[in-house]
């Protein structure tokens, strides 16, 4: 009597394989025909409505397909908390089926995948946003002939972010909301800083007076359980002090709760990232957004995998300098928003020329957080020593690594 | 005629008819059409002999997990903590990777060595919640829940802790584990035949347990009418820990699956809550091992077809979750119903 019940399985199985021999196409895919759009695939790591980093690379699909007549296929949510049992190089297998011929893999998370697809499928072209792979100078290169690296230098944005930071902060002390803790996420926050430190002082105050504060949550945005909550975090932050928070995580939640604390009289605010219009999150608390425009980059390198000048490369592209917010040219920029003051704001825009004209924050005496020296009086720091760098800087408060 | 073949069968359709009907509506009243979601799935999943490897890829640790249920359910006990005793048998696993990283050691007998010691890691952690209940009186639900979490924390302490990567704290894992140390897997596909042989294998063995030995008798004894069972002499507590103890060390090869078939590393997430889906199909066959594979395989198959809807209909892939879950709720439901009929009539 008990087996009954499992001939609803039994069914439901028959019914799949019937289903299946009568009411699907071929597996084969009939070759790209030249006047067909071209099909490409992007895989992100958080969903595509994230008003962050996901968005931001959405957003660069939509601009692609617009500029290139391209199609995209994407699948966002690509982890393991929110895919499990799924591997990021089998679900761009999935794209490809789908008749995707080159596929974007948009987070650090997906590196290893990334490499392992791209060495399993040679005919396949494959993006590998901030990776380092196929950086012949870079710690990790493996010539990969379908392999490109793509990455913005945000280390300019988050100088801005950083600036921002310092001169609307009226305590003095500055907190970011790290990720994980890894080479990019090290220089990214050290960008941050050396940015606060330079309008801190630009500012007339004492840089030595200036704190900053980086706590890590663990991964790029919020997992329930497994990470820090990053909102709990901001709040620390607020009510300890920090009256200005930069977000360097994929989602600018720290607005939320700067807006939530400013509603109760605090006067706090915040920095978002990665994507343009992050700001429209929390506009009143929203001092400007620091964000990565891969238009332009993925136009250009979708095109010549379209027409055969494909080249493996690593591509470390920066901003605009004519004009950093020119959405067809430049791969960082930063937007200004509502809450940073008008006098704030002239001295930010004094700093981003004054970046345009050649001033880097990347030069000695620079010390590690442990106080060892790590540029030398004058000494400009190379690709390699910004990319690759070892820990927080002196002056920073936070982990440098894991314990 | 309710008592009938015929009879039961018509409800068991009638179950199946009301979950698509009501996952349909779901579907209709997000504007997507029924009909070309289920085509894509199917297509998704049995589409391709690389998408049923895909399949097969999830079939075998959640065909394996609910083999060990179907022991604990026998005895009586829900084994919630089975998807600890999973991330127990992968960190089991990885530890013994790790310790012959640099070793001369046969890879295949480090992987065999793996295995086993992620069976030993699950059924340990299986071993604490049958021990919590039968000496400290805590059920196994709460305990299993808890020790969940447990391994959770200990996993994320072990990726940030001391095997973390180099420079790196993040919870998207340890270092990959060196290529030598996977299950060979079948030409280009990603299933291992002998993961999938293991799964095949012990779902026999848990059948032939239940259904032709003294052993498994006994286990059902203890699970029907534990009282009865002591006083025709079954000592019964050393029954219910020693269907903990098989429940932990098919989990716990499950886990260690995940490593050495799917994952080569430690991740948070390394049981992919297949523990959870695997409760779900031990109900749904009814606790019977010779309907645990076609039901695993049908549930392995929505999850995989699953990833075509948001890929061509911009849906939630989740929705395959809702489909197994409903499925369950009708079935039981209609269940209940029939027998009041019978009763009555």
């Amino acid at each position: 009597m008990r087996t009954i019940f499992a001939r609803l399985a039994t069914m439901a199985l028959a019914l799949v394989f019937v289903l299946s021999a009568c009411g699907t196409q071929p597996a084969t895919e009939a070759p790209a025909v030249s006047d067909e759009p071209f099909v490409f695939g992007m895989l992100l790591v958080g969903p595509y409505n994230d008003n962050g980093w996901s968005q931001a690379h959405y957003e660069a699909g939509k601009y692609v397909e617009e500029k290139l007549g391209a199609t995209m296929l994407y699948l966002d949510k690509v982890n393991p908390a929110d895919r499990p049992g799924t591997t990021p190089d089998q679900l761009a297998e999935e794209l490809v089926a789908q008749g995707a011929k080159l596929v974007i893999f948009n987070s650090d998370d997906m590196k290893d995948a990334s490499t392992a697809f791209a060495k399993a499928n040679p005919e396949v072209f494959v993006i590998m946003a901030s990776g380092d792979q196929v950086w012949k100078d870079g710690k990790s290169y493996e010539e990969t002939p379908n392999l490109t690296n793509i990455m913005g230098r945000m280390e300019y944005g988050k100088m801005m972010a950083g600036c921002a930071a310092a001169l609307a902060s009226e305590t003095g002390k500055i907190g970011y909301l790290g990720p994980l803790i890894n080479d990019e996420t090290r220089r990214l926050a050290a960008s941050a800083y050396l940015g606060a430190k330079y309008c801190y002082e630009k500012a007339g105050n004492d840089p030595a007076d200036l704190e900053f504060k980086v706590t890590w949550i663990g991964f790029w945005f919020n997992i329930p359980g497994v990470t820090l909550d990053p909102v709990q975090v901001s709040n620390d932050f607020y009510t300890t002090d920090y009256d200005v928070v930069i977000s360097g995580i994929d989602n600018p939640v720290n607005l939320g709760e700067a807006a939530k604390l400013k509603a109760e009289g605090k006067n706090v605010s915040g920095v978002a990232y990665d994507y343009v219009a992050a700001c429209a999150a929390a506009p009143d608390v929203c001092l400007g957004v620091p964000y990565f425009n891969w238009g332009p980059e993925y136009a250009k390198a979708i095109s010549s995998a379209r027409d055969g000048s494909w080249t493996s490369q690593f591509i470390w592209a920066g901003p605009d300098w004519a004009d950093i917010n020119n959405m067809d040219t430049s791969s960082v920029g930063f937007e200004k928003g509502p809450a940073l003051a008008d006098d704030d704001a002239a001295m930010l825009d004094e700093f981003i020329a004054e970046l345009a004209g050649g001033l880097n924050l990347w030069t000695g005496p620079i010390n590690l957080q442990d106080g060892s020296a790590y540029l030398a009086d004058g000494e400009v720091a190379t690709d390699q020593q910004i990319w690759y760098l070892p820990q927080l800087l002196e002056g920073m408060e936070g982990l440098s690594a894991a314990e | 005629m309710l008592k009938t073949k015929a009879g039961r069968f018509i409800f068991q359709l009638a179950a199946f008819l009301l979950a698509m009907g009501f996952v349909s509506l779901i579907l209709l009243a997000t504007g997507a059409s029924p009909l070309e979601a289920y085509k894509n799935m199917l297509a998704g999943s049995v589409g391709s002999m690389r998408k049923f490897a895909e399949v097969l890829v999830s079939f075998v640790p959640l065909l394996l997990v609910t083999a060990g249920l179907l022991i604990t359910f026998s005895a009586g006990l829900w084994n919630i903590g089975v998807e600890g005793q999973i991330v127990l048998g992968a960190i089991g696993s990885v530890w013994v990777l790790r310790q012959f990283v640099d070793s001369a050691m046969p890879p295949a007998m480090v992987i065999l060595l793996s295995i086993l010691s992620g069976m030993v890691f699950g059924a340990v952690w299986a071993s604490l919640a049958g021990m919590l209940k039968t000496f400290g009186g805590v059920n196994e639900i709460f305990g299993g829940l808890g020790l969940n979490f447990v391994s959770t924390a200990l996993t994320l302490y072990l990726i940030f802790g001391p095997w973390k990567r180099e420079g790196v704290a993040s919870m998207s894992g340890t270092e990959p584990l060196p290529d030598v140390f996977s299950l060979p897997q079948i030409s280009d596909l990603r299933i291992s035949p002998y993961a999938l042989a293991m799964a095949l294998v012990a779902v026999a063995i848990v059948y032939f347990i239940l259904q032709g030995t003294y052993f498994g008798l006994k286990i059902k004894a203890v699970g029907r009418n534990i009282r009865a069972a002591y006083l025709l002499g079954i000592p019964t507590w050393q029954y219910s820990l020693y269907s903990f103890l098989i429940c932990g060390a098919l989990a716990g090869v499950a886990g260690a699956l995940q490593v050495t078939a799917v994952y080569h590393r430690l991740i948070p997430s390394i049981s992919s809550g297949y523990g959870y889906l695997g409760l779900m199909v031990a109900m749904l066959v009814n606790y019977q091992a010779v309907w645990a594979a076609p039901v695993a395989l049908f549930f392995a198959a929505l999850n995989i077809g699953s990833i075509q809807l948001p890929i061509l209909m911009k849906l939630d892939s989740s929705l395959s979750g809702v489909l197994q879950g409903v499925l369950v709720l009708f079935v039981l439901l209609t269940e209940g119903v029939r027998q009041r009929f019978v009763k009555k009539a």
